[in-house]
């Protein structure tokens, strides 16, 4: 019952009786001798499969699925369907919003929705309509089906409001959605002014998310570096952390209520736990510019990043560096990203007009799977895991090509952290004991927690 | 959580100011009014006076009144001449006198029991108390979800989504209930549909159909299809089995098939001819007519071609023969003139006889069965029988695969009591007794030797009860080994007869004493192959001479051994023993105090020694190839001769030098592989704790050549379990078992209108 001499794990000719056994081994089970005495070398044999696992994924990793393009201006925001996989939305700089069927990746509807850029877009929960602001100072509904025969093409309802609205995100079960601009809007859909304003400082307010777990909780983001937590039950502000630099959008984990992270503008990810906020749970780096658009998978393992760099990077949620990281030629600043539903997938709106759909995990095999490549793939996917800590197989599955000017960026920043740090170490050295301390990596970006 | 309360003890009283505040706001209070002076003189002052003023102490001043006016207000009355705060006695001493103000006394004595009202607090720290109170509620909410957070953090495998989607389909006219014919296309048709009365939406029945349902009952609409599905199924069954036989290319099938079929007409006929002469008259012309026309056709004489060529093969071939024959018997048939009913009748029975080799193997193998000459089925029963003789004789020599079994039985019951030996006599007894009246069974291969079997139970007894006895011997004292010796002789003398006649049996004995001489309180397991004992029955019955009495001997002086070395061991249970070991271990433990006090002595000679050792065993040994018994002869004790073993031995190459041969007081690790370091890990990685755990996770193998199937689908289970195409949405307090909040988040905000109000007027304000 051997599988022949551990060294052929990757000769053709084993693979082929391999297979044959396997296919044999479907209709009658062959009863095996597990005697470890028998199956001698585990180690090096189990550090062998999973050295080709590694190169395989690496052979594999083939991320990028599609471009969606059609637009005549940067995309400036993206919003799922949450009742269909296949639907995505995006608004681009010119007020334009298109309606893409994923599957046909094709776009199905376009309208234009304002004057000036589209700010925000959001879905109601159902699914049915959604909803933009622009720059033109207006709200708009409109039908997530496209108009009928002879219908003109128009919103379901129009909201003019004074200020310029700046971002937008509907409540996860009741007919409420939040605009943010000069302050936090909650609206109820029926009614053409808001039920409740929250305000907290002057700056404007350049996102709003709502809570998807516990719905009565808000997060918002203002131009003077700081991030407000709102209750909308109690119509009031809880809490505002400030922060080296100014945060641009904050993403609640969809599986754990009180973790959010914030993409800021020092090329860093915060992590939160917002009960806690004076310490952040972690701070993602990687990228070398300002993070943009950050967006949770929907198993909250795992949240994408779009940067200002011209690139995407995957982050899980417990690591501080990022395990991928996807980059076109052709792709420049990315504005948006989204991680659909399925937890497969991921769009990014770039300045180029062009919406591009990934993979979430680039060297997996798309479509459906026989139960023995499944478990293939489990297999392999525990032995990467096993092995991850041995030099070589770190070093294959870190690999990764990175464009010039990203790359020459991570060895200058490298410079300029290690020239800190040294900086900060000369600093204890020359001084009294104990007069200056070491400030943690966590806790350096913070400035403050406003109660 | 005190400072919580005082928190909410703060906005209470904050809350009752603001009642408060609000009474006076119908009179004109304004301080301001009176500000507005142009005197250069007075407004200086008034400059200096704040800001002295704004040190705190005395800020709510009272404003000064400065102006003669019309309307004085009567809270503006200022005291500022006698230079001392104005009370309220004062003010009320004019109205003691009058008794008509009684009411209005009242109230103010009632107002001078109460204090004075703190300062309300600022906004912004009314604020702030606000979103601190809110803060820690909310995040009060959250904790909930910590439990949750930990355990799906911690789980093992996580299946997402976590709530199952509804699976029932909805019904096409509840998708297509808002949905209406735009297009002129879509008009169109549904146009033509109208016109046709084709229904829209479900039931998808017409009229007619609709008609026609209505005719027939539901009962008798299944029974009618269950009828129809009935006949459909047994002609589809019929058509299958047709065409299955007409293919059938087997010549006698289809002469059984004639012949079956030509004794059903002649049986056919008989009853309609009992029912029916008339019809079975007619029957007859036609059978009649077909036997005519058979007669005939002369197709039954053997002139025929195939009927030549059988006759030339009937010599060789039986079946041809048999084919020969038949057919001239047929044709003697149909040449015969038409006889009584009787008579054909008595052909029929003949026919039937010579039908019976024809019939089936099947039958004759039920017949076989019958009679008990089935080998499956007769092994079985002999085996049975075995089995039982086993259970009822110890000792049958005539089958081996029987002693097997028994021999195992026979050991534990001998070694075991002696009280089972008696229950066996006895059994051996009453089966003699019964042997005799069943003398005629089937069996009779098996001899059986009573005075014999007999004889070795008498012997098997005394040597039983003498193991007793020596058991208890051994418990009381030791034996010296010549003792041992003089005792086993006339042991051996006693067994050996025994031994000629049943080896096996013996050997057991020989264990049983060896066990007993041992002392072994263990006797009830002896560990012993029944192939061991098919060999040592061979030793026993080729040679019983000198060697195997070498054997024994080498046997009893191991025993010896054991002994001697066990000796103290067994005094260890002792008490005084364990003082002795303690002290033993003192004097080692001192002798090693010593030893480490004076170790730095021979430091360098300790290292060389070392390193030469080191060096030694690095060397690269020598290759010895030597096969003893090839070339000449071999056994035991014999050692292939130095010359072979000189020619036999690869000399291992000297390998290079070493780094540290010239560098004496230098020891350089030369096993290090530099190569295999590369691949391995040098620092303990994050979530271990110690490098035994790590090595741990990296010794357990997880691939599928180590690990059972179960074993393996467990090791390689994924963290994160996505259905592709499943929509993942945020978890939710019903997936996890908690209730969710019953009151909305809207209905909420909206039955908050006094707090929204405020924060209105706040935004507005600003």
């Amino acid at each position: 019952m051997d599988r022949g001499p551990w060294w052929a794990t990757f000769n053709g000719l084993h693979r082929v009786r391999h297979d044959l056994r396997n296919l044999a081994c479907i209709h009658t089970p062959i009863p095996r001798n597990y005697d470890p005495t028998l199956h001698p070398f585990e180690v090096p044999r189990e550090y062998i499969r999973a050295l080709n696992a590694t190169k395989l994924e690496r052979v594999f990793a083939k991320p990028f699925l599609a471009s969606l393009d059609g637009h005549r201006d940067g995309v400036n925001c993206l919003a799922k369907n949450p009742k269909s996989l296949t639907t995505v939305l995006s608004g681009a700089c010119d007020g334009e919003v298109k309606i893409w069927n994923l599957t046909r990746r094709k776009c199905i509807r376009t309208i234009q929705a304002h004057e000036g850029f589209v700010r925000g877009i959001c879905t109601r929960f159902c699914g049915t309509s959604f909803f933009t602001v622009g720059d033109d100072k207006t709200v708009k509904q409109w039908k997530m089906d496209g108009p009928s025969c002879g219908e003109e093409e128009e919103p379901l309802h129009t909201i003019l409001g004074k200020t310029v609205y700046t971002g937008i995100d509907h409540h996860w079960k009741e007919a409420v959605f939040a605009t943010c601009g000069q302050q936090v809007d909650i609206w109820d859909e029926q009614r053409t002014n808001p039920i409740c304003s929250m305000t907290w400082g002057f700056d404007s307010i350049s996102s709003v998310k709502f809570n998807p777990i516990e719905t009565f909780l808000l997060g918002s983001c203002a131009s003077d570096r700081n991030i407000v937590l709102y209750d909308m039950r109690q119509a009031t502000p809880l809490k505002k952390v400030i922060l080296d630099m100014r945060t641009n959008t904050i993403c609640w984990n969809p599986m754990e209520a009180f973790i959010f992270t914030a993409a800021n503008e020092d090329y860093n990810l915060y992590t939160f736990d917002m009960r806690a906020l004076d310490t952040p749970v972690m701070v993602h780096m990687d990228h070398v510019s300002a993070v943009l658009d950050v967006d949770y998978s929907p198993t909250g393992r795992e949240f994408v990043s779009a940067s200002f760099d011209k690139s995407i990077r995957i982050f899980p949620v417990d690591k501080s560096r990022s395990r991928e990281v996807y980059h076109t030629k052709r792709m420049q600043h990315v504005i948006c990203v989204k991680w659909t539903a399925d937890s497969k997938y991921i769009m990014c709106g770039s300045d180029e007009m062009n919406i591009r759909l990934w993979k979430a995990n680039a060297s997996e095999k798309l479509g459906v799977l026989t139960s023995r490549e499944k478990a293939a793939a489990d297999y392999n996917q525990k032995l990467k895991e096993k092995f991850q800590y041995h030099p070589h197989i770190k070093r294959i599955s870190r690999h990764r090509h990175l464009p010039k000017s990203i790359y020459s960026q991570i060895q200058e920043q490298r410079i300029m952290k290690e020239a800190r740090r040294r900086k900060e170490l000369n600093r204890i050295k020359h001084s009294k004991p104990g007069s200056v301390q070491m400030v943690s990596e966590k806790k350096k970006h913070i400035v403050a927690v406003v109660k | 959580m005190s400072m919580n309360h005082a928190a909410e003890s703060n906005l209470l009283a904050s809350n009752q100011q603001k009642e408060l505040e609000d009474l006076p706001k119908d009179y004109p209070l304004s301080t301001s009014e009176d500000e507005g002076d142009n005197d250069g003189e007075r407004t200086h002052q008034k400059l200096l006076e704040s800001i002295s003023s704004l040190n705190g102490k005395d800020r709510q001043k009272l404003a000064e009144r400065s102006e003669a006016s019309l309307k004085v207000s009567e809270f503006n009355v200022s005291s500022e001449g006698s230079g001392e705060k104005l009370v309220l006695s004062d003010l009320l001493e004019p109205v003691k006198t009058s008794s008509s103000w009684a009411a209005v006394k009242k109230q103010l004595n009632r107002v001078k029991s109460k204090k004075t009202v703190e300062l309300p607090l600022h906004r912004e720290e009314i604020e702030r108390i606000h979103r601190e109170v809110a803060f820690n509620k909310s995040s009060q909410i959250l904790s909930k979800w910590d439990t949750v957070v930990l355990k799906n953090r911690q789980a093992e495998q996580l299946v997402l989504p976590l709530s199952k989607p509804p699976s029932a389909f909805a019904p096409i006219e509840h998708v297509v209930s808002g949905w209406k014919a735009g297009t002129p296309l879509e008009q169109e048709i549904f146009n033509l549909l109208h016109k046709n009365k084709q229904p829209v939406i479900d039931p998808l029945l017409t009229p007619v159909e609709k008609a026609s349902l209505k005719a027939m009952s539901l009962e008798e609409v299944k029974m009618r299809r269950a009828e129809l599905q009935r006949a459909r199924a047994l002609q589809s069954y019929y058509e299958a089995r047709a065409r299955r036989e007409k293919r059938i290319k087997s010549k006698k099938y289809h002469r059984i098939l004639k012949k079956g079929k030509a004794k059903q007409a002649l049986n056919n006929f008989e009853k309609l001819q009992k029912v029916n002469p008339a019809a079975a008259l007619e029957e007859l012309k036609k059978l009649d007519k077909a036997r005519m026309m058979e007669r005939m056709s002369l197709k039954h004489q053997n002139s025929g071609k195939w009927a030549k060529s059988k006759a030339i093969m009937a010599k060789y071939d039986l079946e041809a023969r048999q084919a020969v024959q038949e057919q001239l018997a047929r044709n003697k048939e149909l040449t015969q003139k038409v006889q009584a009913a009787s008579e054909s009748e008595e052909e029929e029975e003949g026919q039937k006889e010579e039908e019976e080799p024809l019939v089936p193997d099947m039958v004759n193998g039920v017949q076989i069965k019958a009679n008990g000459l089935n080998p499956w089925m007769l092994q079985n029963h002999f085996s049975d029988a075995k089995e039982a003789e086993v259970q009822k004789d110890l000792k049958d020599p005539a089958e081996p695969e029987a002693q097997e079994t028994s021999e195992s039985e026979e050991e534990r019951a001998v070694v075991e009591e002696e009280t089972l030996l008696k229950e066996f006599e006895e059994r051996r007894s009453l089966r003699q007794k019964s042997e005799l009246n069943h003398m005629a069974e089937p069996v009779h291969r098996r001899v059986t030797k009573d005075p014999s079997s007999q004889e070795v139970l008498s012997e098997l007894r005394a040597l039983s009860q003498k193991l007793i006895t020596e058991n208890h011997q051994s418990g009381k004292q030791e034996r010296s080994s010549a003792r041992t010796a003089q005792r086993e002789e006339p042991a051996r003398e006693e067994e050996e007869p025994v031994l000629l006649q049943r080896p096996e049996r013996a050997q057991t004995l020989d264990e049983l004493e060896g066990l007993g001489r041992e002392g072994c309180v263990e006797n009830k397991e002896l560990p012993r192959t029944a192939v061991e004992g098919l060999q040592l029955e061979k030793n026993l019955s080729n040679h019983i001479g000198a060697p195997k009495e070498k054997k024994r001997k080498e046997q009893m002086i191991d025993l010896q051994n054991l002994l001697t070395t066990k000796s103290p061991s067994m005094m260890s249970f002792a008490v005084p023993m364990t003082v002795q070991e303690l002290e033993d271990r003192e004097e080692k433990g001192q002798r090693q105090m010593t030893k480490e006090a004076f170790a730095g002595d021979d430091v360098i000679r300790d290292f060389l020694k070392e390193k030469r050792e080191a060096v030694e065993a690095s060397k690269p040994k020598d290759l010895d190839l030597t096969l003893p018994g090839w070339g000449e002869w071999g056994g035991m004790g014999l050692r292939p001769s130095a010359k072979k073993r000189r020619q036999f031995l690869m000399k291992a190459p000297e390998g290079p030098p070493r780094k540290d041969k010239n560098l004496p007081n230098v020891f350089i690790n030369e096993k290090r592989n530099i190569h295999a370091a590369a691949h391995q890990v040098q620092v303990l990685p994050h979530p271990f704790t110690h490098h035994q755990q790590f090595e741990r996770t990296i010794q357990t193998p997880i691939g599928s050549t180590w690990n059972t199937q179960r074993a393996l689908q467990k090791l390689t289970m994924p963290k994160v379990v996505t259905k592709p195409g499943h929509i993942i949405k945020p978890i939710k307090a019903e997936d996890v078992g908690y209730r969710s909040s019953s009151r909305s988040d809207l209905c909420v905000v909206q039955r908050n209108p006094k707090r929204l109000s405020i924060h209105h007027k706040k935004t507005s304000g600003e």
